[in-house]
C-alpha cells in the first residue's frame, strides 16, 4: 500500500477513535453545569450526588480524549508536512488558538472538578465546571474553524513560495467565519449534546431496569431528556442548513451524499439505495424531485450531479452515500426515541415502561455512530481534495516519510488504541456498576 | 538584535517550550523516579503528587506544537515529518503514560499495579529522552535539503551528541521531579527522596558539563551569538547560580525555594538554547544555507500579528488561572476518595 492510503487510513483511525470522546465531554459538560447549578440553587443532596457521579464518568472520558488528542495535534506535521506548509498560516493559527483558549481552560479547571471537592467552596467548584464545559465548547469552535476552512477556504490568497504556493491569511474574520463554519459548528454541537444526553439516558435507564439508584436515575433522565429532545430536533434544522451549504459550496460532495449523477437536472431524494459508480447511476427508493425542493425550494430546479466533474475530481460516491444515509436514518430514529420518551414521561409512564428503557439503554450508540458517519461523509466527501478545490490530498503528504514508517505507526496506534478502548469500556462498566455514592459521606475509592 | 515580529514569536515559542519543560518536566521526573520507591502507598503518593496537574502540564506541549504550526509552519512540518518514528514513539510513550496514571490504582491487584508502575516510569523516561534527543539534533544540525526537508530517518538521529543531550534531559527532569516530590510529601517518603537529591543534582551537573564541553568543542554555531554579545554571558552565569542554589535551599529545608531555583535553572537553560539557535530554528549541517530560520520558515506577517494579539489576550489569563489552580492544590499530598 502506498503512503497516501496508509496516511489517510492512519488519520481516519486516529481521528475516529479520538472522536468517541470529545462529543461526550462536550455534551456531558453541559449537563454537569445544569446538574451542579441545580445543586447550588436547591441545595438538594440528590443533585450533589448526581454531579459527583457524572464528574467521575466525565473524568474518564476526558482522560481518553486527551491521550488520543495529543496525536491529532502533531499528525498534520508528521504525515501531512506538505499540507502543513501550505495551510500553516491559517490552519495552524486555529489550532494554536484552540490550545490557548480551550485546552488550558479545560485541563486546568478539570483539576478542580475532579480533585477539588474538599479544597474549594461549592461556588468555586461550580465555576470550574462552567469553565471546563466552556473550554470543551471553545475547542470545538476552533477545530471546526480549521476543518471548515479546509472545506470552504476563505479570507486567504495564494502566495508563490519555492516551486509551489501556500495560502496566506488576508482576512481573519472571513477565514474564521468561512461559508460552512456556522452550519457545521451548530451541527457538531447538536451531535455532541446528543452524545452526552443519550449517554446519561442510557446509564440511568439501565439503573431503572435493575431497580438500582432509582431516585438518582429518574432525576438524571429528567435533565438529560430535555437536552436529548432539543438537540435531536434541532439537529434536523442544522443538518438541513448544512446540506444546503454543501449544495452551494461543495456540489461534488452533495452529489455524492445523494447519489445524484446527471450534471444539470432536477434531483430525487434517495431514502436508501446503492450507488453504482461504474455505470454512473443510483438504485434505490427515491422521492422524485425532493432533493431539488430541499436545496432550492423548487422540485424542478436542477442540482449539480457527479457527471459535472471529471472522474478524478469525484469523491468515492457509494461510501459517502451510505454513511450519509445511515447517519440521517439514525438521526431520525433519535428524534423518534426522544419524542416517544417525552410522551411517556408526560403520561408519567416512562420509568415503568421496560421496553422503552431498554431502547434508551442502547440509544447511547446512536449519536456515537451518527457522529462518526457524519464526519466520514464530510471528510471522504471532500476527497480528492485536502483543501477543497485548492490542494489535492495526494499533494499534502510528507516527503520524508516512507510507507514502511506509516505502516509501523499505524500498527502501533492500532494496538495501543485497541488496548485503550478495552480499558475504557472496562473502567466505564466498573464505574457504572459501582454507581453513585448513596450517602453524602463518601466511601474511599479502592485504596 | 532588532526585535521584529519573527523574533517575538521565536521568544514566544521558547516561552511555551520552557513552560512545558518546567511543568511537564517535574511530572516526567516524578515518573523517572517512580520505581525507586517501593511501597504501594509511596507510589500512590508519587502519582498523586502530580495527580491534579499533569494533564494541564501536557497542554503546554500541545499548545507549543500549535504555536509552532501557526508561527513557523515549515519548522513544524520539517521536524515532525523528519523525526517521524521518533515522534511516533514519543506520542505512544505519552499515551502509555497517561493511561498508566489513570488506570494504575483502579484495581487492587499487585500484578496490575506493578505493570502500570513500570509503564508509567518507562514511558516517562522514554519521553524525556526523546525530547532531549530531538533537541540535541536541532542543536547539532541535521542535513536539510534545499526544500528544507530532512530525509535521514530515525538512525540518522541517534548520534552521540543528541544522545548526550537526551540523557542530560532525563537527568534534569529527574532532579526537578525529585525536588518537586520533596516539596509535596512528608515523613519517611520525603526523607527518602530528600536523600537522593544530592546524587540527582550531581548526575545532572556531570551530564550538563559534558554537554557544555561537547557543545563548545564541536558545535561552534551555538556560541557565535554569545561571543558577539558578551553581555549575554550573564545567562550561563545565572544558570550556574540557580543550579548551585538548589542544594543550599534543600539543605535548609526550604523545598519551595529549591523548586523555584530548579525552575529558574530551566528557564536559563532554555534561554541559552534560544540564544545559541537564534535566528535558526533548525540548523542544517553540512549545508548551512538550508537552515530553517525564523524568517524563511515563518508564517505571513499578518498571521504573526493576529496570533500575537491572541497570545497577548490569552496567555495572561492562562497563566493567572494556572497559578490559582497550583495555589489551590498547594501543600502536601493527602490521599482521599478522588485520588488516583
Amino acid at each position: 500500500m502506498d503512503v497516501e492510503i496508509l496516511s489517510r487510513l492512519q488519520f481516519a483511525t486516529t481521528i475516529a477513535f479520538h472522536y468517541i470522546f470529545p462529543p461526550m465531554s462536550i455534551g456531558l459538560g453541559l449537563l454537569l453545569v445544569v446538574m451542579e447549578g441545580m445543586y447550588l440553587k436547591t441545595g438538594k443532596e440528590l443533585y450533589h450526588q448526581m454531579t459527583r457521579f457524572w464528574v467521575k464518568i466525565f473524568g474518564l472520558i476526558f482522560a481518553l480524549g486527551v491521550a488520543s488528542g495529543i496525536v491529532m495535534e502533531f499528525q498534520f506535521g508528521t504525515n501531512w508536512a506538505a499540507y502543513s506548509r501550505y495551510v500553516g498560516d491559517i490552519f495552524g493559527s486555529a489550532l494554536a488558538a484552540e490550545g490557548i483558549f480551550a485546552f488550558f481552560l479545560e485541563s486546568g479547571f478539570l483539576a478542580i472538578l475532579l480533585f477539588g471537592w474538599d479544597k474549594v467552596k461549592p461556588r468555586t467548584h461550580f465555576f470550574a465546571t462552567l469553565m471546563v464545559a466552556l473550554g470543551a465548547h471553545f475547542s470545538a469552535i476552533w477545530i471546526v474553524v480549521a476543518n471548515s476552512w479546509q472545506q470552504t477556504p476563505a479570507g486567504y490568497h495564494l502566495v508563490e513560495r519555492g516551486d509551489g504556493f501556500r495560502a496566506e491569511l488576508t482576512d481573519f474574520s472571513q477565514a474564521v467565519l468561512n461559508p460552512s463554519f456556522l452550519d457545521r459548528i451548530s451541527h457538531v454541537y447538536m451531535g455532541c449534546w446528543q452524545a452526552g444526553a443519550f449517554l446519561v439516558l442510557s446509564v440511568s435507564a439501565f439503573y431503572l431496569l435493575r431497580k438500582k439508584h432509582t431516585e438518582f436515575a429518574r432525576a438524571s433522565i429528567r435533565i438529560a431528556l430535555v437536552l436529548a429532545i432539543f438537540a435531536s430536533v434541532f439537529q434536523l434544522v442544522t443538518g438541513h442548513s448544512s446540506g444546503k451549504g454543501v449544495a452551494e459550496n461543495q456540489p461534488a460532495k452533495l452529489a455524492a451524499y445523494e447519489g445524484h449523477f446527471e450534471a444539470e437536472a432536477p434531483a430525487d431524494l434517495y431514502v436508501f439505495g446503492w450507488v453504482d459508480e461504474e455505470d454512473e447511476r443510483t438504485l434505490g427508493l427515491a422521492i422524485p424531485g425532493f432533493l431539488s425542493w430541499l436545496v432550492h425550494g423548487d422540485a424542478q430546479a436542477p442540482v449539480t450531479g457527479l457527471n459535472a466533474f471529471a472522474p478524478e475530481d469525484r469523491p468515492p460516491a457509494n461510501l459517502v452515500f451510505q454513511s450519509y444515509h445511515i447517519m440521517i436514518a439514525i438521526g431520525m430514529l433519535l428524534i423518534l426515541i426522544a419524542l416517544v420518551s417525552a410522551f411517556y414521561a408526560w403520561r408519567r409512564k416512562l420509568f415503568e415502561t421496560r421496553w422503552l428503557l431498554w431502547v434508551l439503554v442502547f440509544s447511547v450508540l446512536g449519536p456515537q455512530i451518527a457522529n462518526q458517519l457524519g464526519w466520514l461523509s464530510a471528510e471522504v466527501g471532500r476527497q480528492p481534495w485536502i483543501v477543497y478545490d485548492l490542494l489535492r490530498t495526494s499533494d499534502g503528504l510528507s516527503a520524508s516519510v516512507s510507507s514502511a514508517d506509516v505502516l509501523t505507526s499505524l500498527i502501533l496506534f492500532g494496538l495501543i488504541y485497541l488496548m485503550l478502548f478495552v480499558l475504557f469500556i472496562y473502567l466505564l462498566n466498573e464505574k457504572i456498576q459501582h454507581g453513585p455514592e448513596e450517602s453524602s459521606v463518601r466511601e474511599g475509592r479502592m485504596a | 538584535m532588532s526585535v521584529d515580529l519573527n523574533t517575538v514569536w521565536f521568544i514566544l515559542v521558547g516561552v511555551l517550550l520552557a513552560g512545558y519543560a518546567i511543568l511537564d518536566g517535574f511530572d516526567l521526573g516524578v515518573g523517572a523516579l517512580h520505581l525507586l520507591t517501593k511501597s504501594d502507598h509511596d507510589r500512590r503518593i508519587m502519582i498523586n503528587s502530580i495527580g491534579p496537574v499533569w494533564d494541564g502540564n501536557e497542554v503546554w506541549l500541545v499548545t507549543g506544537g500549535g504555536a509552532l504550526f501557526a508561527a513557523f509552519p515549515d519548522v513544524y512540518a520539517t521536524s515532525f515529518s523528519g523525526f517521524y518514528l521518533a515522534f511516533i514513539l514519543l506520542l505512544v510513550a505519552l499515551i502509555f503514560r497517561a493511561v498508566a496514571i489513570e488506570f494504575r490504582s483502579k484495581r487492587p491487584s499487585p500484578g496490575w499495579r506493578k505493570a502500570w508502575d513500570v509503564s508509567f516510569s518507562t514511558s516517562s523516561i522514554v519521553s524525556s529522552l526523546l525530547i532531549g534527543v530531538a533537541l540535541g539534533n536541532v542543536i547539532q544540525g541535521i542535513p536539510l535539503t534545499a526544500d528544507g526537508e530532512y530525509m535521514g530517518g530515525l538512525t540518522g538521529l541517534l548520534r552521540p551528541y543528541p544522545l548526550v543531550v537526551g540523557l542530560t534531559t532525563v537527568a534534569l527532569f529527574a532532579m526537578h521531579g525529585g525536588i518537586y516530590v520533596v516539596m509535596k510529601t512528608e515523613g519517611e517518603l520525603q526523607a527518602q527522596v530528600r536523600s537522593w537529591i544530592p546524587r540527582l543534582i550531581g548526575i545532572f551537573v556531570a551530564a550538563y558539563v559534558i554537554t557544555t564541553v561537547l557543545t563548545l568543542l564541536f558545535i561552534p554555531h551555538m556560541t557565535t551569538t554569545l561571543r558577539d554579545y558578551p553581555i549575554l554571558f550573564v545567562v550561563p552565569v545565572l544558570n550556574a547560580l540557580a543550579i548551585a542554589n538548589i542544594p543550599r535551599e534543600i539543605h535548609k529545608g526550604r523545598e519551595f525555594r529549591a523548586f523555584l531555583s530548579s525552575c529558574a535553572a530551566m528557564v536559563f537553560l532554555m534561554a541559552l538554547f534560544g540564544i545559541g539557535m537564534y535566528p535558526d530554528m533548525i540548523f542544517s549541517s553540512p549545508v548551512a544555507e538550508n537552515s530553517l530560520t525564523i524568517y524563511n520558515a515563518s508564517s505571513s506577517a499578518k498571521t504573526l500579528q493576529i496570533m500575537l494579539i491572541i497570545a497577548i489576550i490569552g496567555m495572561p489569563i492562562v497563566i493567572a488561572y494556572t497559578a490559582s489552580i497550583y495555589w489551590i492544590f498547594r501543600g502536601k499530598v493527602v490521599l482521599d476518595a478522588s485520588s488516583y
